[in-house]
C-alpha cells in the first residue's frame, strides 16, 4: 500500500495548508490597518485615537450603524458579484458599469409609471437584474464565442456605462429644473426603510437573501456544480458535456446581475433617482476587495463587505474629529487588496519552514 | 577526491525536493566523454527532474555536480551553457511565432551596432546545419514547420550555443521507427565528433538499441549504473520496475460482432485553423480494439475530439450504432454510449481542485439519481463514489481528497472508473497509459483487454507503437490526418508500420526495400 | 476653415500624447507577459508627482520626479506579480486605487485642497524652427507642448528596441514563451522587472504630461479614464507602437472634436457619444469586426519554475 501512502500524505499537506484560506485574510486586514496607521503617523495624528474614532462610528449609535449598513449593501452585491465571477475563472472588473446602467434602469422604472408596490418594486428591481445582467453578459458573450479577455471588455463597458447613463439623465431622461438627474421615483418603487429616521432600507435583505441564493447555487445544484468546474478547467468541463460557452455567458449575467441590484438599491433605496454620474463610485473595484478578502465565499464576502463598509462610514469621522485625510481608508484597501493578493508569499514562507523543520514527504 | 578527468559529466548525491516530494533522492550519475548514456526510468521515477538540475532549470537541494572534473554549481541555464551542456526537451522550447533562425540564436543573438545581425545569425544557422548534416528551413516560422523539423531545430538549438554534452528528452516520443533511425545515426555522428550524449527514456528497446551504458532510476533513488551489453531487456525491466514484469499481454483472438462506429471521409481542422483530419475513413466492431498507430501531430487529438463532439467536423459521415450522428455533441454522445478516456487527463480528465466524488459524476453530474434540476444529492454521489474506488482499485485515503493529490496513475483509474462504469458501446482511449507508472499501466491494459472481451467496441490511440501492437486485433495507420491502411495485427510489424506511418500504403511495403522515404 | 482644421489636429495630437506614452508603457510591459492595467493609477500619481515637484522645485524637475516616481510604483507591481505571483489584475486594481488615495490624501494634507492644487508652472511649448513656418504643418506640429515631440519621438524608439535588438526579442520571447527563453538562460524574471519598470517610466511621464503640460495644476482623479483608454490603444494597435500610435491619435481625434463641439457649443452629436467612442471601438477591435488582436502567448500569466 505504498501508493497509499503517498497520497495520504499528499492529501494531509494539502490539508494542512488549507488553514491560510482563513488566515491570509485576517493577517491582511491586520497589515492593511498597519498601512494605514503608518500614513497617520507621518501627518502626526494617533492612530488609536483615528481607529477608535472608525469603530464608535459604525457601532457607537443606532444611527452610525445603519449608515455602515447602508454602505455595505452595495459592497455585498458588487463583492457576490465578482466573487462569483472568480468560481467561473472569469474577473467581473466592470461592477461599476452594471451599478450604474442598473441604477439608472430601476430609476426609469420608478418614475416611469406608478402601480400597486407589489407589483412596481419588484419590477423596478427586476430591470435593474436584467439591465447588469445585459451588460455583464455581453462580455461573457464576448468571452465565450470570440475569447476576447473578459477584463479589458468590462473596463471599457464601465467608461461606456458612465457616458451613457450620464447622457440619459442629463439629456433624454432629464427631469424638469436644473438638476442633471432623472424625475424622482413614484413610492411605490421604493425599497422601505426599516425605521423612521434611519436610512437603512430593504436592500440589506435582498443582499443578505443574494448571498444565501449565490451559496445555495454554488454548493448545492448543477449549475453551481457546473460553474465551479468551468472554473477550475474548462477543459475538463468541456469534455465533461458541460457547455462551458453557456455557462460563461450565464455566469457573466448572473454577476452583472448582482452588481446591477447594488444599483439598484442605490436608486430605490437611497436616492430615489439617477443623477448624472460625474465619475465612479468605485463599488465595482471595492467588492473585487471584498470578493478577495471574502476568498469568494458568500460568506466572506458579507464579512468583507461589512469590513469595508464600516471603513467607508468611518472615512468621513476620522477626517473631521481626527484630521486624517479620508482618502487614508482607500489607501488601507488598496494594501489589504495586495497582502492577500500576495498569499503566494506567506504560503512560501511556511513551506520553507516547514522543510527546515524536515516535515518533507518522501516518494519512496 | 576530485572526479576522474574521464568524465565528462558526474552527479553525487542530488537530490531535489518539491512540496510533499522527494523527486531525487541521492541520486549518482557519470557521463563518459563520447558515450550515449541512457537515463532508465518509469515515468515519474524523476529523470527529467535531475536532468533539469544538470541544465540549471531546477537547482538541486543537495549534492554536487562535475562537469569535466570541474566542481560547478549550476544555478541557472547559463551556468550549463556556458559549460557547454545543451538539452533538448521533450516538450520543445521553441516560440512558434518566431522564425526557425530567430529561435537557435536567441540568448546569444549576433548583434552589430546593438541590433541583431540577422544576416550573419542566417548564415551561421546554415553553416551549422549543414555541418551536422540536421536540415531546416532558415526563415520558417516554427509554427508552420513539423515536429520532426523543431527537433532539429532544438538539436542545432543547442548545438549553435557551443554543447558538448548534449541531453536529449525522451527524443523519440515524437518520431516513426525510421526517424528513429535517422535520429541515432545522428547522435552517433555527434559521439564521433566528441560530444557526449545522455538519453532520457523509458523504452527499454531502445536503451538497448542506441546506448553504451544506462543508469536505471526508480522512485528517485538510484538503482545501478552497467554496459548495455550486460543486461537483458527484461533484466532492465526488473531493474526499472522493481520486480517482475510481465512484457506480453496474454489475450484470445477477437469475437468480433457488429459495427458499432463507422466513420467515413472525415475532416476537420486543428487548433491553427490547418486541416488536420483529411478524409479518415475507418470502422471499429463490437468486440474488437481498433489500434491507430502514427506519429504525434497526424490528427490523432483531432480524431479523437471530433468523435466525442469536442470538436466541429468540416465534413464527412459518423455512424453510431447505424444512426448517422449529424452533429456530434459531447453530452449526446455520452448519453448515447460513448465513454472517452483523453489523451490529457490532468488539461481533460479531471478537475484536480475538485473532490474525487465530484470528478467521478463529470458528465453525469445533471442526471438522476445524482442530481435533480436544482438539487445536487451529494449523498448518493459519495456512496457511489466509494464504490467505484474500490471496484477500480483507486489508492486514496477517501473520496473527498482532491483529485490532485492522487498520483498519475491512480488518477488516470480514477478516470477508467468513470468512463468504464458506464457500461460504454464505445470506448475512446487516447493515449490512456501515458506517463503513468507500469503497475497502473497493466492494470489498464487488463481492463481495454476485459470490456472488449465483454463486447464492447474500443478505438485506442497510442503514440507507443508496442502498446498498440499487444492490445489491438486491428491496427489502423494515420498519417496526415488520412488513415493510410488498416491491418490485422496478425499482419503487422513494427517496420511494416513504421514505414506506413511515415505515409507508405502497405502495398508499397510490401513490394520492396526502397519505398517509404 | 484650414485654421480650424489645424487647430483640431493641433489639439489631437496633444489629447494622443497621454495616450502614446502610456500604451507604449502597456506594450512593453505585456509584451514580457505581464498585464499592467494600473497605468491609470501610475498616470494619476505621476500627474500629481509631476505638479509637486513643479511646485517645490520646478516643471522640468516634476517631470523627473514623476518619471521615478511612477517605476517605483511599477516596481511594486512588478514584485506582487512576477515574484508574489499575485494575480496582474488584482495587483494593478490595488495600485489605482492606492493612487486615488495618495494623491487625495496627499493633496488634502500639502495644499489644504480636497479639488485640485494651485497653478504651477507648466513647462511651456517648443517650437521647431522652420517647421513651423510652413503653412498648415507648422500649426499643426510647429509649436507645441515638449511631450509631443517626446512620444513621438519615444514611439520610433520603442519599435526600434522592440523589434530591432536583441533585448526585444527576448523580451516578446520572454511574453510568448518563458520556459523557452529560460532554457536559453535568458533570465525571464529579469526581463519582466524591467519591462514592467519601463511601462511605470512611460505611465509617469504620461502623467506628467497631464499636469505640467496639457494643464498647469492637478485635479484630483486627472487621469480619468486615460490609462484604460492608452490600454485600449495599445489592444487596438495589436501591441505595436506605430499601431498604438495610430489608435491614441485617432482616440485623441475623438476626444479634440468633443472639446471642439463643446466650445463651439455643437450639439450634432451628444459630447458623451464621442467619449464613448474609443471605448467601443476597442471593443470592436477584439471582437474581430475590425481586424482581430491577439496578446502575447503568455500574456498575464506567471512564470512558475519550479514545477515540472
Amino acid at each position: 500500500m505504498v501508493d497509499k501512502d503517498i497520497s495520504e500524505k499528499k492529501a494531509n499537506y494539502l490539508k494542512s495548508m488549507k488553514i491560510f484560506d482563513y488566515i491570509i485574510p485576517i493577517l491582511s486586514v491586520v497589515a492593511g490597518l498597519l498601512v494605514g496607521a503608518i500614513f497617520m503617523k507621518i501627518i502626526g495624528a494617533d492612530p488609536i485615537e483615528a481607529y477608535k474614532v472608525l469603530w464608535s462610528s459604525s457601532f457607537g449609535s443606532m444611527r452610525g450603524f445603519s449608515e455602515m449598513l447602508v454602505n455595505t449593501i452595495p459592497l455585498i452585491f458588487t463583492g457576490l458579484a465578482v466573487a462569483f465571477g472568480f468560481r467561473i475563472g472569469l474577473f467581473n472588473i466592470g461592477g461599476d458599469g452594471q451599478f450604474l446602467i442598473a441604477y439608472l434602469a430601476s430609476a426609469y422604472i420608478g418614475f416611469l409609471f406608478q402601480l400597486p408596490m407589489y407589483f412596481h418594486l419588484p419590477l423596478a428591481v427586476l430591470a435593474g437584474i436584467l439591465a447588469g445582467g445585459v451588460w455583464g453578459g455581453f462580455a461573457g458573450y464576448l468571452k465565450a464565442t470570440l475569447g476576447v479577455h473578459e477584463v479589458i471588455t468590462t473596463i471599457m463597458m464601465n467608461y461606456i456605462a458612465l457616458y451613457f447613463v450620464g447622457y440619459m439623465a442629463s439629456g433624454p431622461l432629464k427631469a424638469q429644473g436644473g438638476l442633471p438627474a432623472t424625475p424622482k421615483i413614484f413610492d411605490s418603487a421604493k425599497l422601505p426603510r426599516l425605521m423612521t429616521g434611519l436610512r437603512l432600507h430593504w436592500g440589506i435583505f435582498l443582499a443578505i437573501g443574494a448571498a444565501i441564493l449565490i451559496y445555495y447555487i454554488l454548493w448545492k445544484t448543477p449549475l453551481g456544480y457546473e460553474v465551479r468546474a468551468t472554473g477550475q478547467n474548462s477543459d475538463a468541463a468541456e469534455f465533461g458535456g458541460i457547455n462551458v460557452a453557456k455557462n460563461l455567458m450565464l455566469a457573466m449575467f448572473i454577476s452583472g446581475a448582482l452588481a446591477g441590484l447594488a444599483g439598484t438599491s442605490q436608486a430605490l433605496g437611497l436616492e430615489y433617482r439617477a443623477y448624472q454620474p460625474f465619475g465612479f463610485i468605485g463599488y465595482g473595484f471595492t467588492g473585487i476587495a471584498v470578493a478577495l478578502v471574502g476568498k469568494s465565499h458568500p460568506l466572506g464576502v458579507v464579512l468583507g463587505a461589512l469590513l469595508f463598509g464600516v471603513l467607508a462610514r468611518g472615512a468621513m469621522m476620522m477626517q473631521s474629529m481626527v484630521g486624517v485625510p479620508k482618502e487614508v481608508v482607500q489607501i488601507i484597501q488598496a494594501s489589504i487588496i495586495i497582502f492577500v493578493a500576495s498569499e503566494y508569499i506567506f504560503k512560501y514562507l511556511v513551506r520553507k519552514w516547514r522543510e527546515r523543520k524536515g516535515d518533507v514527504i518522501d516518494a519512496s | 577526491m576530485t572526479a576522474s578527468n574521464e568524465l565528462a559529466v558526474e552527479m553525487k548525491g542530488i537530490t531535489k525536493r518539491f512540496p510533499g516530494v522527494l523527486a531525487n533522492d541521492n541520486v549518482d550519475l557519470q557521463l563518459k566523454h563520447g558515450e550515449i548514456h541512457a537515463l532508465l526510468g518509469e515515468n515519474g521515477a524523476g529523470k527529467t527532474t535531475l536532468m533539469n538540475c544538470l541544465y540549471g532549470f531546477l537547482e538541486a537541494d543537495e549534492g554536487d555536480i562535475f562537469i569535466n572534473g570541474e566542481k560547478v554549481k549550476v544555478t541557472n541555464p547559463n551556468v550549463a551553457i556556458a559549460h557547454g551542456i545543451g538539452m533538448v526537451h521533450q516538450h520543445f522550447m521553441l516560440v512558434p511565432p518566431f522564425t526557425v533562425t530567430e529561435n537557435i540564436v536567441l540568448g546569444g543573438e549576433p548583434s552589430k551596432n546593438s541590433m541583431i545581425d540577422y544576416k550573419k545569425a542566417r548564415k551561421e544557422v546554415e553553416e551549422i546545419s549543414e555541418q551536422y548534416g540536421l536540415q531546416v528551413d532558415p526563415d520558417a516560422k516554427v509554427q508552420d514547420i513539423s515536429v520532426g523539423m523543431q527537433q532539429r531545430v532544438e538539436i542545432l538549438k543547442a548545438l549553435y550555443k557551443g554543447a558538448e554534452i548534449l541531453i536529449l528528452d525522451e527524443p523519440t516520443a515524437v518520431l516513426t521507427p525510421q526517424e528513429v533511425e535517422e535520429l541515432v545515426s545522428i547522435m552517433e555522428s555527434l559521439t564521433d565528433e566528441g560530444k557526449s550524449i545522455i538519453f532520457i527514456t523509458h523504452k527499454l528497446k531502445e536503451v538497448k538499441a542506441i546506448a553504451d551504458r544506462v543508469t536505471v532510476i526508480r522512485s528517485g533513488k538510484w538503482i545501478d549504473t552497467i554496459d548495455t551489453n550486460s543486461a537483458t531487456t527484461n533484466e532492465l525491466a526488473n531493474m526499472m520496475v522493481g520486480r517482475e514484469v510481465i512484457l506480453e499481454l496474454e489475450k484470445e483472438k477477437a469475437q468480433p460482432g457488429e459495427v458499432v462506429l463507422e466513420v467515413e471521409d472525415l475532416y476537420a481542422k486543428n487548433n491553427r485553423d490547418l486541416m488536420a483530419l483529411n478524409g479518415a475513413s475507418f470502422s471499429v466492431r463490437r468486440g474488437e480494439i481498433l489500434g491507430i498507430a502514427g506519429v504525434d501531430g497526424n490528427g490523432q487529438t483531432e480524431l479523437t475530439e471530433v468523435l466525442t463532439g469536442l470538436r466541429k467536423k468540416e465534413s464527412g459521415t459518423i455512424k453510431f450504432k447505424g444512426r448517422e450522428i449529424k452533429k456530434p455533441q459531447t453530452k449526446r454522445l455520452f448519453e448515447e454510449g460513448i465513454s472517452h478516456v483523453p489523451e490529457d487527463r490532468q488539461r481533460r480528465g479531471l478537475v484536480m481542485d475538485f473532490s474525487l466524488y465530484e470528478n467521478l459524476i463529470l458528465g453525469r453530474h445533471d442526471r438522476k439519481p445524482y442530481a435533480s434540476k436544482f438539487k445536487m444529492n451529494y449523498k448518493t454521489v459519495k456512496n457511489e463514489a466509494r464504490r467505484l474506488i474500490k471496484d477500480f482499485d483507486v489508492r486514496t485515503p477517501n473520496e473527498v481528497v482532491k483529485a490532485k493529490s492522487l498520483s498519475g496513475g491512480n488518477q488516470q483509474k480514477l478516470i477508467i472508473a468513470r468512463e468504464f462504469d458506464r457500461e460504454p458501446d464505445l470506448l475512446v482511449a487516447a493515449q490512456p497509459t501515458r506517463g503513468i507508472d507500469v503497475g497502473a499501466i497493466e492494470y489498464i491494459h487488463e481492463k481495454l483487454v476485459e470490456q472488449r472481451n465483454n463486447n464492447k467496441a474500443i478505438l485506442l490511440l497510442s503514440l507507443e507503437l508496442d502498446e498498440i501492437l499487444s492490445l489491438s486485433d486491428r491496427i489502423a495507420v494515420i498519417y496526415e490526418g488520412e488513415i493510410v491502411d488498416i491491418l490485422d495485427v496478425e499482419d503487422a510489424t513494427e517496420e511494416k508500420l513504421g514505414l506506413m506511418m511515415a505515409g507508405a500504403e502497405s502495398e508499397e511495403v510490401e513490394g520492396g526495400n526502397d519505398v517509404g522515404r | 476653415m484650414l485654421a480650424s482644421l489645424a487647430a483640431l489636429l493641433s489639439t489631437t495630437l496633444r489629447m494622443a500624447t497621454p495616450l502614446i506614452l502610456a500604451s507604449l508603457g502597456g506594450m512593453f510591459s505585456e509584451s514580457s507577459g505581464v498585464i499592467n492595467i494600473a497605468l491609470e493609477g501610475i498616470m494619476l500619481i505621476g500627474a500629481f508627482t509631476a505638479m509637486a515637484g513643479s511646485y517645490f522645485v520646478g516643471p522640468w524637475f516634476g517631470v523627473l520626479a514623476a518619471v521615478i516616481v511612477g517605476m517605483l510604483v511599477a516596481l511594486v507591481h512588478a514584485i506582487a506579480s512576477i515574484t508574489f505571483r499575485a494575480d496582474q489584475i488584482v495587483t494593478a486594481t490595488a495600485i489605482n486605487i492606492f493612487a486615488t488615495g495618495i494623491t487625495g490624501f496627499l493633496l488634502r494634507l500639502i495644499f489644504g485642497d480636497a479639488g485640485q492644487s494651485p497653478s504651477v508652472q507648466d513647462v511651456g511649448t517648443w517650437t521647431l524652427p522652420g517647421i513651423n513656418k510652413i503653412p498648415f504643418i507648422g500649426d499643426v506640429i510647429g509649436t507645441q507642448i515638449p511631450f509631443v515631440y517626446i512620444a513621438l519621438i519615444l514611439v520610433a524608439v520603442s519599435y526600434w528596441v522592440l523589434f530591432k535588438t536583441p533585448f526585444g526579442l527576448r523580451l516578446r520571447s520572454v511574453g510568448e514563451h518563458p520556459a523557452a527563453a529560460d532554457s536559453v538562460g535568458i533570465n525571464v524574471f529579469k526581463m519582466r522587472y524591467i519591462a514592467v519598470i519601463m511601462s511605470g517610466f512611460f505611465a509617469g511621464l504620461a502623467g506628467a504630461s497631464l499636469s505640467v503640460g496639457l494643464l498647469d495644476l492637478f485635479v484630483k482623479n486627472m487621469a480619468s479614464g486615460r490609462g484604460f483608454i492608452a490600454l485600449a490603444a495599445m489592444i487596438f494597435g495589436k501591441w505595436t507602437p506605430h499601431g498604438a500610435l495610430m489608435a491614441a491619435l485617432l482616440f485623441g481625434f475623438a476626444d479634440a472634436l468633443q472639446m471642439l463641439a463643446q466650445t463651439l457649443g455643437l450639439t450634432f452629436v451628444p459630447r458623451q457619444f464621442l467619449l464613448m467612442a474609443p471605448y467601443i471601438l476597442t471593443i470592436l477591435a477584439l471582437a474581430g469586426v475590425v481586424g482581430r488582436s491577439t496578446p502575447p502567448a503568455a500574456d498575464g500569466e506567471p512564470y512558475i519554475k519550479e514545477e515540472v
